[in-house]
């Protein structure tokens, strides 16, 4: 029902749906209706143009009216196609059930058969076929079917090799059943909605394939004919009397049209993803609809101020980044910190636009590098400014480098993308980036692809990379998740040491409090969209004063002993697009009182600056906090 | 590179001698008598004892197909009985035909169909997108044989821009320019469902390769959007569009039997309809293996191009 409604959303698949079924409707009835015999021959009143008295959509170049020789036709090929698909489908799925089902050898036999099937374009075999066994529609049926069976036969041996393999057929081999029982009573059942999506799928090809074996003159046999017979006679008189081509060629055109349309709508439907319109892709720049006002800047190198970043997607509001302030001076190495979900790594993707769009929304505040609004800055504007003032590294650099190209490469157009230098030149920085940060035989390594690298050296390229042009701020994402311990205690140092050398500020994103003890002078704790707290490292870490920072703090046996999951605090974060109303943590939180359920709780203790003293949004602190 | 292309070339000798024995087989289905069916009306009591002997037709299965094999690899496809010339001959000659349609279809559908799937993909939902997802599902609704009689009378009957049909002119024809005027219709009619296949292919690519994060990082280093799309993820959406393009080059040749039809192009599949309208049927048998070897080969060609492009696949 479901699946149903969903397909009828699809306008055009409705559409489909309409037409198929009045053309079948149509078809069914024709042997009721009033026409004029399909192949009386009448020379007299040959090639009548349409409308005319008597023939409504004219005649042929026999004088046969064509109304009636195109419903019938129809209805051949309707039939003749459709039985084309019904073959096809039973061989070829029971095919791929003894495939499947069998494995070994047997289904290497069979698929190398199939296989080599494949490797014919499909017409020479149909023309082998037809060739062997003489023209006539019945053999260009057998034909069309058997050119398909080997779709079939691969499709459905996929899906029942997974299913050979599950509890249920063993249970039924050890309750004693044949072979051939287990096939038809266990497999099939299993495999059936497989086929009929195959051949629904299949099915406008296969009318397209008689039509057109009738239309070489291979399938229907004179009288009789389908669409495609009636197109190939008409052929010789195309252009004196185009009409009769047209009738016959245009009713292939809407039968395959709807076919396809249905079919679509069907795939649509089936497809999980495109339910949840995941598949869109992400434009250029995340999109800014602020509503409030825009709040005032401060002197800070970067200046986050009251962000707001929801997602938006279909009619759900996902509130992933619910006001959220922070500042890095330069020099300065911030930590933020939080679960997956807390809203910490679209916080720092909203920064520079880089929030996927859709279904990414930047709803309020202001994000400004040296007091320039960076939201609503032109977009050359923007692109200049990435990578060059403020850069980013990002986990798993596998999935963050681009496989295709050599990390030489990658490292030369982050260089030439702002920069206007000569290829030697960018290679030259590029060669003494990657020894900057200490890959050992870098020159050979400016040829290599990301895969043929281990974990650590990629990120160590990442990095160099956003070094690539001295940027102002780094934007570090959980760079050192992805790699074990002494490796990421080597990243950390290297970029300890950068920060030092460069001048350069870091917000550095992670879930990991022995991290952000080792590299952060200041750290932001973030749960559920916002910031719970805030302080200079060594004071949050000595004494929390919020419940959630404290419980963190307790997840970690011992500092810097690398990757930590916050498995250990007991229940869930909340779903952003369901906040409860109050302190999102009272659900988790054991001092939790009916208060903090009450109304929203403030970030108390003063503005947050660098060098400022702490801040904490709860109502029952642990700590009381200056 | 070389290894690897040797590699690919024996392995494809087991799917070439598939390809015989499936030919041998569909032939040997052929009822009654296969002498006088393959020579069919041309059949005369010698030409039917001749033919007995020369494809040792009193044999047992297996050492007819032997002969045949052997046969055709030392060049010998036999004689054309309704054509009156050696199999092979014919078939190459019409073949070149076929190339130059097919060959041109084919890059015309990949060329127009990676485009048009790219600014699709570059505008999804606006109007460019929505405009070129129309023509998509117009262009691969519309049986090839009736878009190439509908352009005939569009083009050449009532604009009279390009000529009916054929490759070259009779009278006066025969350079470049006149086979270019003769060959863009077939060509646009033969790629069209393909072009829309590609597109397709291509949109759905470039929106999966567009969410990936090296995407991500590439406008995070401020890379132009249009290095993003047309370099960052074209290449990528690649991997996924060439295997296509290798199927389509099946499609586009089995379409070319019908646009040599309607467009009265000399090449093999209009042959192979006349042999079999003919009974002619060593010509078909020779014609169908002969396609299919090339077509297998250039399957090779499109896998060697596949690890060009991707570094990560084992050469
Ligand atoms: S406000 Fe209340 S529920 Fe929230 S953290 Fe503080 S004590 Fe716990």
């Amino acid at each position: 029902m479901n699946f149903l409604a969903l397909l009828f959303r699809n306008r055009l698949a409705a559409m489909g749906a309409v037409v198929l079924s009045l053309i079948l409707a149509l078809v069914l009835i024709t042997p009721l209706l009033p026409l004029v015999d399909p192949d009386v021959i009448d020379t007299g009143n040959r090639f009548k143009r349409p409308f005319t008295e008597g023939a409504l959509l004219g005649t042929d170049h026999l004088g046969r009216d064509l109304l009636s020789r195109l419903l019938w036709g129809t209805r051949l090929s309707l039939a003749v196609g459709f039985a084309a698909a019904v073959i096809a489908a039973v061989i070829g799925s029971a095919v791929g059930i003894v495939a499947g089902y069998f494995g070994g050898r047997v289904d290497n036999v069979i698929m190398r058969v199939i296989d080599m099937l494949m490797a014919f374009p499909y017409i020479l075999l149909a023309l082998a076929i037809v060739a062997a066994l003489g023209p006539g529609l019945i053999n260009a049926l057998i034909a069309v079917a058997a050119v398909n069976i080997p779709f079939f036969a691969r499709n459905i041996r996929g899906i029942a090799v997974g299913l050979a393999g599950r509890e249920f057929i063993d249970a039924a081999r050890l309750a004693g059943m044949g072979h051939m029982r287990i096939m038809l009573t266990e497999l099939l059942p299993n495999v059936l909605p497989v086929i009929i999506i195959a051949m629904s799928t299949t099915v406008g090809w296969m009318i397209l394939e008689t039509a057109g074996l009738s239309f070489l003159g291979l399938g229907s046999q004179p009288p009789q004919a389908d669409l495609g017979s009636m197109l190939g006679e008409a052929r010789a008189a195309l252009i004196t009397a185009p009409h009769t081509s047209i009738v016959p060629g245009v009713m292939i055109f809407l039968i395959v049209m709807s076919i396809n349309l249905l079919g679509d709508g069907v795939r649509d439907a089936l497809d999980p993803r495109l339910k949840s319109g995941a598949l869109s892709r992400p434009m250029a720049r995340t999109k800014v609809d602020r509503k409030g006002p825009i709040p005032a800047g401060s002197d800070a190198l970067m200046d986050i101020r009251e962000l707001e970043t929801q997602f938006h997607v279909k009619k759900r509001v996902y509130k992933a980044v619910g006001g959220v302030t922070l500042s890095v001076r330069p020099g300065e190495c911030l930590g933020v910190i939080g679960e997956s979900g807390s809203g910490k790594s679209v916080t720092a993707l909203s920064v520079m636009g880089l929030v996927a769009s859709p279904p990414g929304v930047v709803t309020g505040g202001a994000v400004r590098l040296n007091g320039e609004d960076l939201l609503d800055m032109p977009f050359e504007k923007l692109r200049q400014a990435r990578g060059d003032k403020v850069a980013y590294i990002f986990q798993d650099p596998l999935s963050t480098l681009h496989p295709l190209y050599k990390v030489g490469d990658q490292l030369v157009e982050a260089i030439r993308s702002h920069h206007n230098v000569s290829n030697r030149e960018a290679r030259k920085k590029a060669l003494s980036l990657l020894k900057d940060v200490r890959i050992p035989n870098a020159e050979s390594r400016l040829d290599n692809y990301p895969h043929e690298m281990s974990g650590g050296m990629r990120q160590r390229v990442s990095i160099a990379m956003s070094l690539a042009n001295d940027p102002e701020v780094i934007i570090a994402d959980e760079p050192t998740t992805a790699l074990d311990v002494t490796v990421q205690a080597q990243i950390l140092a290297l970029l300890d040491d950068l920060r030092r050398s460069r001048g350069l500020a870091i917000i550095f994103i992670t879930h990991d409090f022995g991290v952000v003890a080792q590299l952060c002078d200041r750290v932001a704790v973030m749960y559920a969209g916002r910031i719970v707290e805030e302080g200079p490292t060594q004071e949050v870490l000595d004494a929390p004063a919020h419940p959630y920072t404290k419980r963190l703090i307790a997840c970690v046996p011992e500092l810097g002993q690398g990757r930590r999951e916050l498995a250990a605090i007991p229940g869930l974060p909340p779903v952003v697009d369901n906040l409860p109303e109050g302190c999102a943590f009272a659900p988790r939180c054991d001092k939790a009182r009916d208060e903090c359920r009450m109304g929203d709780v403030a970030l108390r203790g003063g503005a947050p600056r660098a060098g400022a003293p702490r801040a904490v949004r709860c109502l029952f602190p642990e700590e009381e906090i200056a | 590179m070389g290894s690897y292309i040797l590699k690919r070339l024996v392995s494809a000798i087991p799917v070439l001698l598939g390809i015989t024995v499936i030919v041998f087989l569909i032939m040997a289905m052929i009822p009654g008598d296969p002498a006088t069916a393959i020579l069919g009306s041309y059949a005369t009591p010698d030409n039917v004892e001749k033919l007995n002997r020369d494809l040792g037709l009193d044999k047992p299965l297996v050492a007819r197909y032997f002969i045949w094999l052997g046969n055709m690899v030392t060049g010998d496809f036999g004689r054309s009985f309704s054509l009156n010339r050696p199999v092979l001959d014919e078939i190459v000659e019409r073949f070149q035909a076929t190339l130059v349609l097919a060959g041109t279809a084919w890059v015309l559908c990949a060329v127009l169909g990676i485009l048009a799937g790219v600014v699709s993909a570059a505008r999804q939902y606006g109007f460019a997108d929505k405009a070129i997802t129309f023509t998509v599902l117009v262009g691969i609704s519309i049986p090839s044989f009736f878009l190439g009689m509908m352009m005939i009378l569009l083009f050449a009957v009532n604009l009279r821009w390009l000529p009916v049909s054929g490759m070259y002119a009779i009278y006066g024809g025969g350079d470049l320019p006149d086979l270019l005027r003769h060959l863009i219709m077939p060509a646009l009619a033969l790629a069209a469902v393909a072009t829309g296949v590609v597109a397709r292919l291509s949109r759905s690519a470039m929106l999966e390769v567009l969410r990936q994060d090296y995407i991500r990082t590439a406008r995070a280093k401020g890379v132009r959007e249009s290095r993003v799309i047309m370099g960052h993820a074209l290449r990528a959406a690649m991997v996924s569009i060439i295997p296509v393009l290798g199927i389509q080059a099946g499609f586009v040749l089995s379409g070319s039997v019908f646009i040599e039809i309607v467009f009265q192009w000399p090449g093999v599949g209009r042959m192979l309809v006349d042999a079999i309208l003919k009974r002619d049927i060593l010509l078909v048998q020779g014609g169908v293996v002969f396609v299919a070897a090339c077509y297998v080969l250039f399957n090779i060609a499109v896998d060697v191009a596949q690890s060009l492009l991707d570094p990560r696949i084992k050469t």
